[in-house]
């Protein structure tokens, strides 16, 4: 297996874009990575692109003939374009599968891109397009909604754990907060605790600033092989690990409500294949799509005890500078939830870290970091770990 | 979601029917073709539940799903079968009745309807025991 590095990437602005369409979100992306990376379009062998539900949100399919044809990598050069799915992980999915392509030796230069565009239906129909991700059929009949799953996680946590209302908004404040230092954030504005906790109930215990919120926006990196990446660019940053892992589609069936097996079983497979593990992580890019998920994920990663990811929060120790700083980007909550780009996006942040270009958001001094990207309510996990050494 | 969709799995909606593996002395409803545990070792056979069960956990949901906007706020829970498996319900009652631990008992309820002049869906929600 071939070591795998990443060359360029791109983020297109996250948020609420009237004047934008699907195509020319991932467009902007894909041709800034392709810029940053400085590459060729002859020299790209493939391309996955992570999109949820193109069908649902603009009603098209056929997404990665799509974006192959408006990149100028169709009518000439007819470059392999694969579409990934697996809901909010698809992103996430999507840089997997390019990494295997460029680690089997099938493929050297490959794009790996995610995108989504929500805002062209109204909230109702993006829900319930989001809430295809959890069981139709037993799930979703009885009326639960995406926030009222993760509610049903927030509760019992509390109820096992003693985690407080106040915690849940500590991971939205803290999140906000890194968001105004983040350019393409949707939103740059910091919150406090008392404005969570005064906003309005979507899904008891959540409140509207526990959730993050629909947005548009595209995501792009370029792979290449680790041995020729210094041909195009000085500061390549090196896969070291990438897990993947699968559990039941449906809540109810999970072993531990409260806990992410998927995320655990992800998590673990990475740190294994980069022989490393939570204490050598610089700084982590996880899945918190309601503050609840924050609290999960460091805890099924390894950066807090089991039940104490909310203490941990409230005592600071995933902020920028501390133990363990943890969305930096403003994470879903605050830098926007664009569900096929999120994985790409958490990607790019941490490669923007790790090359030391973060500006006012930069963790001094960071050498390895870590992405989490979690589909549904937890059915599919994919963890990743980076590098600036190889 | 559509009619024939909806009647395929009407019986194990109406009367709790799921399934049960000889092999592992596992109970799923929903019902299952294949053991998530034994797979092909596994037994499968019809079961009845009884239906009585506890409130795993629950939430009162306000922003509601396509569909539910007349019902808000309404509660939706996981509620743990007597012979193991859950399912996730709505909760027929006060929200502030609602706690963890609750022991509830099947109803049959209306669950939805397709569109204005559509099929109307049953099947079945919890009460307080």
């Amino acid at each position: 297996m071939r070591e795998v590095a990443i060359i360029g990437v791109k983020n297109t602005l996250f948020g609420e874009q009237w004047d934008r369409s699907f195509r020319d979100l991932v467009v902007e992306a894909g041709v800034g990575a392709v810029e940053d990376a400085g590459v060729a379009g002859e020299k790209i062998d493939s391309m996955f692109v992570g999109n949820m539900s193109g069908g649902q949100f603009v009603e098209q399919e056929h997404i990665g003939a799509l974006i192959a044809d408006y990149s100028g990598l169709a009518k000439n050069l007819h470059v392999p374009s694969t579409r990934v799915e697996a809901a909010c992980a698809s992103g996430g999915l999507a840089l997997r599968q390019a990494i295997c392509a460029v680690a089997s030796g099938m493929d050297d230069i490959v794009i790996a891109a995610g995108v989504e565009k929500m805002t062209d239906v109204p909230a109702s129909k993006a829900s319930s397009a989001l809430a295809a991700a959890a069981d139709r059929e037993w799930e979703g009949i009885m009326g639960a909604t995406f926030p009222g799953l993760y509610a049903m996680i927030a509760r019992l946590h509390m109820h096992r754990y003693g985690t407080t209302s106040e915690q849940l908004a500590e991971v939205a404040v803290k999140n906000h907060f890194n968001g105004q230092f983040n350019p393409i954030a949707q939103y740059r504005n910091t919150i406090t605790v008392d404005a969570v906790l005064n906003s309005i109930m979507v899904a008891d215990p959540l409140r509207i600033f526990d959730c993050s919120p629909i947005t548009d926006g595209a995501s792009a990196v370029i792979l290449a092989p680790a041995d020729i990446a210094h041909e195009y660019t000085d500061t390549p940053i090196y896969v070291k690990g990438t897990g993947q892992a699968s559990d039941t589609i449906a809540l109810h069936d999970r072993r531990d409500i409260t806990t992410l097996e998927a995320s655990v079983v992800a998590g673990r497979r990475a740190y294994e294949m980069a022989g490393l593990g939570p204490k050598d992580i610089d700084l982590v890019e996880v899945h918190d799509c309601f503050t609840i998920a924050e609290i999960c994920a460091i805890e099924d990663l390894g950066f807090a005890k089991k039940g104490e990811g909310g203490k941990v929060t409230q005592q600071g120790e995933t902020a920028i500078g501390a133990r363990i700083p943890v969305n930096t980007s403003g994470g879903l909550k605050a830098c926007g939830h664009p569900v096929g780009a999120t994985g790409i996006k958490q990607a790019v942040e941490i490669v923007q870290q790790l090359r030391g270009e973060a500006g006012k958001r930069q963790v001094d001094g960071a050498e390895i970091g870590m992405t989490h990207n979690v589909g549904g309510s937890g059915a599919t996990a994919v963890v990743h770990i980076f590098s600036r050494n190889r | 979601m559509s009619v024939p969709r909806f009647w395929r799995k009407q019986i194990a909606r109406y009367n709790l029917v799921g399934t049960y593996c000889k092999t592992c002395e596992e109970y799923f409803y929903p019902p299952r073709n294949v053991c998530p545990s034994c797979r092909r070792e596994g037994e499968i056979g019809e079961f009845k539940f009884n239906g009585n069960g506890e409130l795993v956990t629950y939430t009162v949901i306000h922003a509601a799903a396509e569909g539910f906007e007349g019902q808000t706020p309404y509660v939706l829970g996981i509620v743990q079968l007597e012979e193991g498996p859950r399912l996730t319900s709505q909760i027929v009652g006060d929200p502030k009745e609602m706690h963890i631990g609750l022991k509830v008992r099947p109803v049959f309820r209306r669950l939805g309807q397709s569109g204005e002049r559509g099929m109307i869906y049953y099947g079945t929600k919890y009460v307080p025991a």
